[in-house]
């Protein structure tokens, strides 16, 4: 039987927050940007970088001798960005420049906050916006404005402790799809059955199916229907606890191989002490209510042993 | 047909803690590079090539970090290779690194593995729930712990091998300033109350997550005749087989035993136990020194349990296995493959300080990733090939 | 050391969004077996392995692995990875087969672009402390680029066009290109900024796709094909990480490795440039002549598989000496942002 599908997708969400820490240039960098200030490093041709480098681009060697510069400065070049993307120091229609500050040699990257592009041009003079409240970070400016914009009033800023350590979110989204052979494999799974595919060079049953057999790299079309008990080849047991855990320890992680398949898959077995789950134990699978049934093995909740005789070891060994 | 001869003319490596909270990444990156560039007494303007391997840029959250940090690994106008092939990419480092020398494209080249791990979590960063797929909920030992199991079960192994294999790493680690830990107290007994994470594995018989980078100088024979006592590149080897596939044998991977096998054919070795005076191999849970010792082909299959304890890996025996205290003593998962070919290389050139086996001339650095998938190992000697 | 040469090249069809995974297993599967066909060689016979492609590019670690089932590497094969455009991919093949390791290698190259917001990914290339965190997208970064060099006088917008529009009318004889048809010079003028002064006839596509070459030392090559593309120069630098500190209207990575590689008399030169001012600038870079056939594929303008798209250079620049319509020519490739990493592959036939 040939099965074709379209590919399931899903949402994959990348987010965490980065703990950086700074060491000896950078560190007194994010520092001054607490306190309002901006310090540049002097590089071995005598450059100012601003922002600072770590290493000279010409000799490598590390930077370490501050140069404070101004706040101010003079647009190198500019593009405009009509439609802000997520993360971005604005979230109207804004314009990136780099930008010289007045003491530096080098540009750094900012955004420049004006109505329009045509208030923006090389050459034009602009200052950083302060947040209110800073940590030491680079979004400490918040964006840079026309030079000529009145400044607000501020307190003089106070000498903080020195910054060490910077967080930095990162979040990226991605549209996850699953292989042809996969999706009908989950879409299998929704209707309580397990389908796995024979590859039509070496004959070997996988489930799940993968795009390719890993060991004839020829796409797998032949499904094969399994029935939902195997053996237990392998296992530990789980008795560490960790972020996200929602089973309390110990359990068992097991490889279960299924009758009819020549690969074994990583899943739970409950229904018995985990110190009494074997190598070889007879297992059957406990599907969750099946108004809880997804395109998922989550289905399956957990593998329980059938009270079988074990599988003698020659009948699994290969599987180890 | 034949291939250019390679030394590796210095090592270097940084302290490696759980949190490297004193430098940056470049920071941390230059400590190894700039020890590995003393030791081969090199500057700059000898380096005609940079070459960088790292664990998945998710650790750091920087896509292809090379790149912003071309300035801090000195690669600024030179050429500059990104390698990834998993755990094992320090060892994979190394080698292409060798094969640029090798190929007679260049004469000195920097290799530099690092990986920044407190700059996230490693275990987030591997345990992100992708779509469709079931989360085992086990993470890194649940994944291996299954494997020792089969180990266990084919080889008649005593169950408290494992324990063995932590006592005598840890108590190397204490002996190697740069270790992460440093137990010097550690004992049997204590290993074995530790608490039992992953069943058969223990906590005190997993490898720490550690910041850190390696960095190795290798050149030519020009550049290596130059230098006092190089480790000379006697042979290279790197595997690859897919995660999983019917018949695999996951306790004793082919990949490894055919890479093991081109790796002694290529050395000249017939009786690696007999020829090679130390190995550094790439044991991140205790019991996989003696599945490895079997895959490398160190022993019989299921007699890798025998070799560790009758002691004969620790200092002092036939074949001591990490004398560095190795990937149970400091793990940062990027640089953990070129650190055990930059402590090969160190033994041979006599230069491993309160871990130095004596008179070693021959010797194994090894490194493997991914579900024991990927392999990369070499054989440097005191001798000129 | 053995010489070495291009014998083969296919690609997969350069696609807005395709159906298959991150992994890349569908667009390498059926590549495979073309060039395999092509070829005459199965994998049996492949000495090396080596592929490129980015975790960030798919979402998750690792993420390379899954593609090795497309190999069926069983038994297991000599086999590594860069996370790079597979074009340092074939550099590191390059080496391998020098070193008389290996007779033949297979290299590849994928990317599903179209899985991620491309423009965000590619902002973490950036430094992750004083840059990163403000997410300057990648086609912001080439809009500050390309103003440079306008105001420098070095290229101007209806310049700029010219690339896009010769590009894209080439592209019509390209089966694998995604854009093949472009408006006049003057209508493409009269369109919208995307980031002042880029317009999207400026910037490549977001395109998923794949591309896989293999290469042969002096023994195998005249057996494979009729006109092995012979590499007689692969030479890559790359350029300070410092954005700001960079003249970014020239690329002193891409002259050094051009002058290296030995650039000088290529008929062809396939440029890996994803905006137009970029083509502009590399072909100062390398000192190409007005005589120079640039990108005859369309080049990234019509098709820029990320992780892919530098190996497709090569792969193309190679197809017109093993097809006999050159007997010189170059592909490039380059990396990270504004043109920061460049490598150029130099080929001849000797037919």
């Amino acid at each position: 039987m040939v099965s074709v599908v379209e590919p399931l997708s899903a949402p994959l969400e990348l987010s965490f927050a980065y703990t950086r820490s700074l060491g000896p240039t950078l560190g007194p960098f994010m520092t001054a940007l607490a306190e309002r200030r901006i310090l540049g490093v002097r590089g071995s041709d005598g450059r100012v970088h601003v922002p600072p480098a770590e290493y000279d681009p010409v000799t490598a060697e590390p930077l370490t001798e501050f140069v404070e510069v101004a706040d101010e400065g003079v647009v190198v070049s500019w593009t405009w960005l009509p439609a802000p993307l997520e993360g971005q120091p604005l979230q109207h229609p804004f314009g990136w420049a780099l930008i010289r500050l007045d003491g530096a040699d080098t540009c750094l990257l900012h955004a420049v906050d004006v109505a329009v592009p045509v208030d923006l041009c090389t050459g034009m003079r602009v200052r950083a916006r302060w947040a209110p409240e800073r940590t030491g970070h680079i979004r400490d400016i918040v964006c840079f404005e026309p030079a000529d914009t009145p400044r607000a009033p501020v307190e003089p800023a106070a000498a903080v402790p020195p910054v060490a350590i910077v967080t930095t979110r990162v979040d990226l989204h991605f549209e996850h799809t699953a292989s042809a052979q996969e999706s009908s494999y989950l879409l299998g799974l929704q209707d309580g059955r397990l389908l796995a595919q024979r590859c039509p060079q070496c004959s070997k049953v996988y489930l799940p199916p993968r795009g390719a057999c890993p060991s004839c790299g020829v796409p797998t079309e032949e499904q094969v229907e399994l029935p939902d008990r195997g053996t237990v080849t392998t296992f530990c047991i789980v008795n560490v606890a960790f972020l996200g855990q929602h089973i309390t320890p110990p359990y068992v992680g097991a490889y279960v191989l299924l009758h009819g398949a020549d690969i074994a898959f990583l899943h739970l077995i409950l229904g018995c002490a985990a110190d009494e789950v074997r190598m070889g134990m007879r297992v059957e699978a406990v599907w969750r209510p099946r108004a809880e049934w997804g395109p998922a093995l989550q289905n399956i909740d957990h593998f329980r042993p059938t009270g079988e005789p074990d599988a003698p070891y020659d009948t699994y060994a290969e599987h180890l | 047909m034949s291939k250019n001869r390679a030394a590796v003319l210095g090592t270097g490596q940084t302290h490696h803690r759980a949190k490297r909270g004193d430098v940056s990444m470049a920071g941390l990156c230059r400590e190894a590079i700039d020890r590995a560039m003393a030791d081969a007494k090199v500057d700059w303007a000898d380096i005609d090539a940079v070459v960088v391997g790292k664990a998945p840029d998710l650790f750091e959250g920087v896509m292809m970090p090379e790149l912003y940090l071309a300035d801090a690994l000195g690669a600024v106008g030179k050429p500059l290779l990104r390698v990834h092939t998993a755990g094992s990419v320090g060892g994979a480092t190394a080698i292409v690194a060798a094969s640029l020398i090798q190929s007679g494209v260049h004469q000195r080249v920097l290799a530099v593995a690092w990986e920044k791990q407190s700059e996230s979590n490693a275990m987030w960063a591997l345990s992100i729930p992708v779509p469709f797929s079931m989360p085992v909920h086990a993470g890194a030992g649940g994944y291996f712990a299954p494997h020792v199991r089969s180990y266990i079960r084919r080889s008649g192994a005593p169950a408290h091998i494992g324990s063995l294999v932590a006592v005598k790493d840890r108590l190397n680690g204490a002996k190697n300033p740069y270790a992460h830990l440093r137990q010097p107290d550690i004992t049997f007994e204590s290993v074995q109350a530790s608490a039992m994470l992953w069943d058969p594995i223990r906590y005190d018989e997993t490898c720490p997550s550690s910041d850190g980078a390696c960095a190795i100088v290798l050149g030519d024979e020009r550049a290596a005749t130059a230098v006092d006592r190089p480790a000379w590149l006697h042979a290279t080897a790197m595997r690859s087989e897919p995660t999983t596939f019917a018949g695999r044998d996951q306790v004793n991977p082919q990949a490894g035993r055919d890479a093991a096998a081109a790796l002694w054919r290529q050395a000249g070795i017939t009786d690696p136990l007999a020829e090679v005076d130390v190995a550094e191999i790439y044991v991140p849970f205790s019991w996989f020194e003696p599945m490895w010792l079997e895959n490398l082909g160190f022993t019989p299959e299921g007699d890798g349990w025998k070799l560790t304890e009758a002691g004969a890996t620790a200092m002092g025996g036939a074949l001591p296995v990490n004398p560095s205290g190795g990937v149970l003593s400091s793990n940062p998962i990027g640089a953990s493959g070129m650190l055990r070919f930059a402590e090969a290389a160190m033994q041979v050139m006599g230069r491993a300080g309160d871990h130095q086996v004596d008179g070693a001339r021959t010797a194994l650095g090894h490194a493997y990733g991914g579900g024991s998938q990927f392999f990369s190992m070499w054989v440097v000697g005191s001798e000129r090939p | 050391m053995t010489d070495v040469a291009v014998v083969g090249f296919s690609q997969a069809p350069h696609e807005r969004r395709t159906s298959g995974t991150t992994n890349g297993v569908e667009m390498l599967v059926p590549i495979f077996r073309e060039v395999f066909a092509a070829t005459g060689l199965s994998k049996r016979d492949i000495g090396f392995w080596c592929s490129g492609s980015s975790d960030y590019l798919a979402g998750r670690a690792f993420s390379f692995i899954s593609a090795i089932d497309a190999l069926g590497a069983v038994p297991p094969i000599t086999e590594s990875h860069v996370e790079a455009d597979a074009a340092w991919a074939l550099y590191e093949a390059y080496l391998k087969i020098r070193t008389g390791e290996a007779d033949t290698a297979l290299v590849y190259g994928f990317g599903k672009s179209s899985a991620g917001d491309l423009r965000r990914i590619l902002a973490l290339q950036l430094d992750p402390y004083l840059v990163a965190p403000l997410w300057p997208d990648s086609v912001s970064i080439a809009g500050l680029q390309a103003r440079l060099g306008i105001e420098a006088g070095l290229w101007s917008e209806r310049d700029m066009a010219q690339v896009a529009m010769r590009s894209r009318r080439d592209a019509a004889d390209n089966p694998a290109a995604q854009l093949a048809k472009s408006a006049d010079v003057d209508e493409l003028l009269a369109q919208p900024y995307l980031a002042d002064p880029l317009r999207v006839h400026d910037c490549a596509p977001i395109t998923d796709g794949a591309a896989v070459v293999v290469l042969a030392n002096a023994d195998r090559a005249c057996n494979i094909v009729e006109n092995p593309a012979w590499i007689t120069g692969f030479e890559h630098r790359v350029d300070s990480g410092q954005l700001g500190g960079r003249d970014l209207t020239t690329s002193p990575s891409t002259s050094a490795a051009a002058k290296a590689a030995g650039a000088d008399g290529v008929e062809v030169a396939e440029l890996h440039a994803p905006f137009t001012h970029q083509e502009l600038l590399l072909r100062a870079a390398i000192g190409l002549s007005d005589s120079v056939r640039i990108n005859p594929s369309g080049g990234a303008l019509a098709g820029n598989p990320m992780f892919a798209a530098g190996l497709t250079r090569i792969g193309e620049a190679a197809t017109q000496i093993m097809r006999g319509t050159a007997r010189k020519t170059l592909g490039h490739a380059t990396s990270g942002p504004a043109l920061q990493q460049n490598l150029i592959c130099v080929m001849e036939g000797r037919a």
